[in-house]
């Protein structure tokens, strides 16, 4: 049974585990949206929780002080996505009957005083953030390690936590792409969502009916490819980067065999058996044709379906244009990781010369 | 004139109190960023020497020699009669890749990049081969490495008689 959790918890397999997860969960909200469900799954996890935590190996995994943050997010977020759940299950089932969302009933839309309803709560949070904060200090020393040594890294090197996504997707991608490029483009896109979203729906209340990709998509980049991420970062990678299951011991010796190859090289040596072209980009030729076609033909080819006018007709050209370029933006990652998974493929496109690779 | 206006500033006394003040200020301002800009470099550097002397070539046995990578940050590889000065710079994202014995190979611990002994990727994200420096021997047949010059496979230079030493 260890021997198949720790199969199944490599990244090749968890991946389509979670997002089949992720898609069973959106599409039965309803059904995981009850208490009923809350309680049957909590009394169902914790002989399982007990039965993991017996292994010296997973212990030794999440008791250490680094992640010890990690798995309280992981019950936060468990309970904080149940919970929006619930509450979207409840609106969505009072607006088929005709009402209004609970947000939207006059006792919900009383009005309190700023002072002492809100600056009173912020005091007493700040005064518990503080005394929580000095007790997880007292609790998990942080002792101070050797000089920085710019000539030696630990073994595993990781990131802050809050960060093992992105180390996790840098696997995938050139440090351009996952280290600059990408993290901008979630922080550019998710400012831009209020001025991409004009659709005044799902405004100050909680909804999944009424607002299906929006809450489809979000959900998906947040609980699979951001936190999913960051728990295999965390849990599920050892020495030199390499997964170990959770139940494995992180042997520094394990041994993995890989041989990644670019798309170029696909494309000249094994599929029209010649030597690669001396001149670059007749060489990338084929990773260009495709990233172009990704990247200009995709969002012009869904503005001509029936999905892209009908989103065009609500928000406009400009706003459809820069919405399908994040979405175009995100689906790189899983698209990047499932090519490299099946055809150990390193980059599309490979231009070391110019320190430029997707 | 009135007691009243002999108090307040004329024209000229304004003038010469804003010239004096804003010269004033222009120069805290302007010491205080030198001195922010004094303080971003540090006093003391303990950076590695860019070049160095290796000893002799017949120090050398066949394979990779760590002796040179937690002081100057290269390996020595000597292979099918060359010697070279390997880079120990991931070209993925800079981290310290470790040499494993057992599995001939260059293994980075931050993305899992992996190279062989020659300092060609082979697994993980890594875009191109480890750097080699430049390596050259001194009049007493000593070894010397300046890693001021940098040889880059992709881009042909591992042919270049710097590159590495026949022995």
């Amino acid at each position: 049974m260890k021997e198949f959790i720790n199969y199944m918890a490599d990244p090749i397999r968890s991946f389509p585990i979670m997002t089949i997860l992720y898609i069973l969960m959106m599409k039965y909200y309803r059904i995981i949206g009850t208490k009923k469900f809350a309680i049957g799954a909590v009394v169902a996890s914790l002989p399982v929780v007990a039965w993991f935590c017996m292994d010296a190996n997973f212990r030794a995994i999440i008791l250490w002080p680094d992640n010890i943050p990690i798995n309280i997010i992981i019950i936060l977020i468990a309970w904080l996505t149940w919970y929006s759940l619930y509450r979207c299950a409840q609106n969505d089932a009072r607006i088929e009957k005709g009402e209004c969302p609970i947000e939207a009933t006059p006792e919900n839309r009383e009005k309190v005083w700023t002072w002492p309803n809100l600056v009173y709560t912020e005091l007493m949070c700040m005064i518990g953030a503080t005394v929580f904060l000095v007790v997880w200090a007292i609790i998990f020393k942080a002792p101070l390690e050797e000089p920085a040594n710019p000539t030696w890294a630990p073994n595993p090197a990781k990131a802050p936590w809050y960060f093992l996504g992105l180390q996790e997707m840098l696997v995938y991608f050139d440090p351009w792409m996952a280290g600059v490029v990408l993290p901008g483009i979630i922080v550019v896109g998710l400012m831009a969502i209020p001025y991409i979203d004009t659709n005044p729906k799902g405004n100050g209340y909680f909804t999944i009916k009424e607002r299906p990709l929006a809450m489809w998509m979000f959900m998906y980049g947040w609980l699979v490819l951001w936190i999913y991420l960051i728990i295999v970062g965390t849990f599920l990678r050892g020495p030199n980067w390499t997964f170990y299951g959770p139940f494995e011991y992180w042997d520094f010796h394990k041994v993995v065999s890989e041989y990644n190859v670019n798309l170029s090289e696909f494309l000249w040596i094994k599929w029209l058996n010649m030597p690669m072209p001396g001149n670059i980009v007749l060489r990338e030729i084929l990773g260009i044709i495709l990233t172009v076609a990704y990247i200009v033909v995709i969002p012009l080819w869904s503005a001509k379906t029936k999905w892209g006018k009908k989103i065009i007709e609500n928000t406009g050209q400009i706003r459809y244009y820069i919405f399908i370029f994040l979405l175009l933006g995100m689906t790189s990652l899983p698209i990047k990781m499932v090519l490299r998974w099946l055809f150990s493929l390193k980059y599309i496109i490979a231009l070391p010369e110019w320190e430029l690779n997707l | 004139m009135s007691d009243e206006s002999k108090k307040q500033l004329n024209r000229r006394e304004f003038f010469s109190f804003v010239t004096v003040g804003w010269v004033a200020f222009t120069s805290a301002v302007a010491g205080l960023a030198s001195l922010a800009f004094r303080y971003s470099y540090p006093n003391v550097t303990f950076d590695p020497e860019m070049d160095f002397i290796a000893g002799f070539p017949a120090d050398y046995e066949e394979g990779v020699d760590e002796r040179w990578k937690n002081g100057f940050g290269v390996w020595m590889v000597k292979q099918e009669g060359k010697l070279v000065a390997l880079s120990n710079i991931c070209t993925h994202l800079g981290c310290v890749p470790n040499w494993l014995p057992a599995e001939l190979k260059f293994k980075c611990p931050c993305h899992g990049s992996g190279y062989y002994m020659n300092g060609i990727n082979f697994e993980g994200p890594a875009p191109r081969p480890l750097e080699r420096y430049k390596i050259a021997l001194t009049p007493e047949g000593k070894i010397k490495v300046d890693k001021t010059k940098i040889y880059r496979y992709e881009k042909g230079q591992w042919d270049h008689p710097d590159s590495y030493l026949s022995v």
